[in-house]
């Protein structure tokens, strides 16, 4: 197929809030106001909404592989609701050309009292493949699942690991001219995220058109040549993918170096998370080669005896790379009431790459407070070559020669 | 499914349209897949769905035997009573659970209408189908009931199609309305228990509709239940055949049809954002 696969030419997407149809809507409140309505000018007044998208023109050429990066809550998944037609826009019209194949969550229709053979037959067929082609595919779906001694047995008793498994089996093998793809390699353990994101290049290579829409950035970059950037609806900027996650992580970072709370201490809060670089700025983009600060600063509302606080920093595969706690290094009156601005000093030693600050107030007793993601910062830098690397110590060497070279023949 | 080839529109809501036969004939393996999947879940237990699908008419219909039947004395058209009713129960036990099913079909799918694209007469379509195995098994119960009080059907029993065909239609046209408003409204379930209820005093389930005599017999047919428990009742125990007023029942199911059919294809697209 040649020319363009996917076209949305200015479309929007609006949501009403408290829509007098739906799931708040009753018969009994619509026959009521069907009944008092002099005019339909009366109607939608008074309800806030949303606009999901907001006059998006889009072209994505047949083959290509499109990255679709935003926050939540950006019009990412409803983009490709209206993509497939799930939903219809407000305004302007999307197209499409070739077969549409959508994984928007995998495992949809697995029903938990069928078998995995059955679930496999089923949830093709919900995808839109034919009976033929998963009977084609069966054994390669099978193959891929890794799960084929636990196919007679109901999907209910299968671990979610499992369930995970056979799930993306399935989605993997549907075979469309667009694929979209939401978040999908969210998935299942590492090695088999690796596999999914071996699936999903085999995809791309395969000629097909691709739009992915993932928060995993590495992913996006490694199988996206150009992405968009959607923010409250719009589209922000489309461009090589690199310029694109660039530009998105900078406009985040930089707004969310410091996080503030106002809840009533009780009997402790959270005032505020704070970032900082080695110029004591609030900053959420920082140099990997230099110390940061996180600062903390929180309520006490009465006395906690042996009151302590965490610092959990972690990194974007989840990982607990720092738990720093105020009673490792810290005099034992801990809790007196009053307001407290906590410092903690990290060193250089973090990989470059994203992280998040938990934070953990309570006492050795219970625990108060538990904010997870408070705020995330990016650390850029080199890693000289070794990306996979957590810390980066640069730890002291000592190295001798132990023998002299033997010089032969003397 | 065929390749589609040209371009596949998405356009706004304004554009009207009835719906895409071409379409559901694409998506028939769906259509397919989820009725198999309603009724292996159903059939698991294999014995426990085959007794169940007899027992529910067989034993309403020895109670109403023994209170209309002999106690009331209500006449059955010539036809021994409890097969007249074990007959209706039959026929009344698929309609209550197909409507009840097909009313179902998008809120019960809500996962499916959310994330995948389908024509979303797919789901009502697929809930109509599985009820039929049930009230397969018991017909074959109904047999034996008629082997044993020596009822033989005529060739009238050819006609059994087409009275197959109006009851499907009849709960397709009555589910459809009811389908989309209980993705639309919280509370529609209360308006479906009425009808529900009216419709069985309104059926000939334990009486014949041979009871219903002179200008009420004209409204009383209204009821698109009414043509087809007759039809089943001519055709598989002979007696007496539907008369002119059935037209009326017929239409008026199908005319249910229509309205269920537009009201539905007419609300469809909205249905993944309010449900």
């Amino acid at each position: 197929m040649t020319g363009n696969a996917i076209e949305l030419s200015r479309v929007s997407k609006r949501y009403l809030l408290g829509d007098d149809y739906g799931v708040g809507g009753s018969l009994r409140e619509a026959i009521s106001s069907a009944l008092q309505r002099s005019g339909r000018a009366a109607k939608g007044r008074g309800r806030e909404e949303i606009w999901s998208l907001r006059d998006v023109d889009l072209t994505v050429a047949a083959g290509e592989s499109l990255g679709v990066v935003g926050r939540n809550g950006a019009g990412k998944s409803t983009l490709l609701k209206v993509l497939t037609r799930i939903t219809e826009p407000t305004s302007g019209v999307a197209r499409t050309q070739g077969r549409v194949g959508a994984l928007l969550e995998v495992g949809t229709g697995f029903h938990p009292e069928l078998t995995g053979r059955e679930n496999v037959f089923l949830n093709g067929a919900i995808l839109g493949m034919g009976r033929q082609q998963i009977r084609r595919q069966y054994d390669a779906i099978v193959d891929f699942s890794g799960i084929e001694q636990f196919l007679d047995t109901p999907v209910k008793r299968y671990s979610s690991g499992m369930y995970l498994r056979l799930a993306f089996a399935v989605a993997a093998h549907l075979q469309a001219d667009i694929m979209l793809v939401d978040e999908i390699l969210a998935v299942g353990d590492a090695e088999f995220q690796r596999k999914c994101l071996g699936k999903m290049a085999e995809v791309e290579r395969s000629g097909r058109t691709v739009l992915f829409v993932s928060h995993n950035l590495d992913a996006l970059l490694r199988l996206c040549p150009r992405s968009i950037w959607l923010e409250h609806g719009k589209l922000v900027a489309e461009g090589p993918t690199q310029d694109i996650l660039d530009a998105y992580l900078a406009s985040g970072f930089r707004r969310n170096a410091i996080t503030r709370y106002d809840e009533p201490a009780d009997p402790v809060a959270l005032r505020a998370v704070t970032v900082l670089d080695t110029s004591e700025q609030p900053s959420s983009l920082l140099r990997r080669d230099e110390p940061l600060g996180i600062e903390v600063e929180f309520e006490v509302g009465r006395s906690v005896p042996g009151l302590d606080l965490s610092v959990i920093v972690s990194n974007l595969r989840g990982l607990r790379v720092l738990d720093e706690a105020w009673s490792d290094n810290a005099p034992t009156d801990r809790g007196r009431p009053g307001r407290y601005r906590a410092r903690l000093s990290v060193p250089a030693i973090l990989a470059s790459g994203e992280y998040s600050v938990g934070i953990w107030i309570g006492s050795a007793y219970e625990s108060l407070l538990w904010q997870d993601d408070a705020l995330q910062f990016r650390l850029e830098g080199s890693m000289r070559g070794r990306p996979d690397r957590v810390l980066t110590l640069q730890l002291g060497w000592q190295v001798d020669i132990q023998e002299e070279p033997i010089v032969p023949g003397r | 499914m065929s390749a589609d080839t040209g371009w596949v529109e998405n356009p706004p809501r304004r554009t009207k349209r009835f719906f895409d036969v071409h379409e559901l004939v694409n998506y028939r393996e769906l259509i397919g897949f989820l009725a198999m999947r309603d009724l292996t879940v159903r059939y698991k237990q294999a014995a426990y769905g085959l007794i169940w699908a007899i027992a529910q008419p067989m034993a309403t219909a020895m109670v109403i035997t023994v209170l209309f039947g002999r106690f009331a004395g209500f006449p059955s058209d010539g036809i021994p009573y409890f097969a007249y009713a074990f007959l209706g129960f039959t026929v009344w036990t698929y309609f209550t659970s197909s409507l009840s099913a097909v009313t179902q079909s998008l809120v019960s799918n809500a996962g499916l209408v959310t994330k995948i694209y389908f024509p979303r007469l797919v789901a009502p379509l697929a809930a109509v189908l599985p009820g039929l195995v049930d009230m397969a098994v018991a017909f074959g119960a109904v047999a034996v009931v008629m082997v044993v009080l020596g009822i033989t059907p005529g060739p009238a029993l050819f006609t059994l199609p087409l009275w197959i065909a109006a009851l499907c239609l009849a709960v397709l046209g009555l589910g459809l309305i009811f389908a989309t408003l209980s993705v639309l409204y919280r509370d529609a379930l209360y308006p479906y228990g009425l009808l529900v209820q009216l419709l069985f005093v309104g059926s000939p389930l334990l009486y014949p509709s041979s009871l219903i005599k002179g200008g009420w017999s004209y409204p009383y047919h209204l009821n698109p239940m009414v043509a087809v428990l007759d039809g089943f009742h001519w055709s598989v125990l002979g007696g007496r055949p539907p008369g002119l007023p059935a037209i009326v029942s017929l239409l008026s199911g199908l005319l249910f049809l229509a309205a269920g059919l537009r009201y539905f294809t007419a609300t469809e697209r909205r249905f993944a954002d309010v449900i």
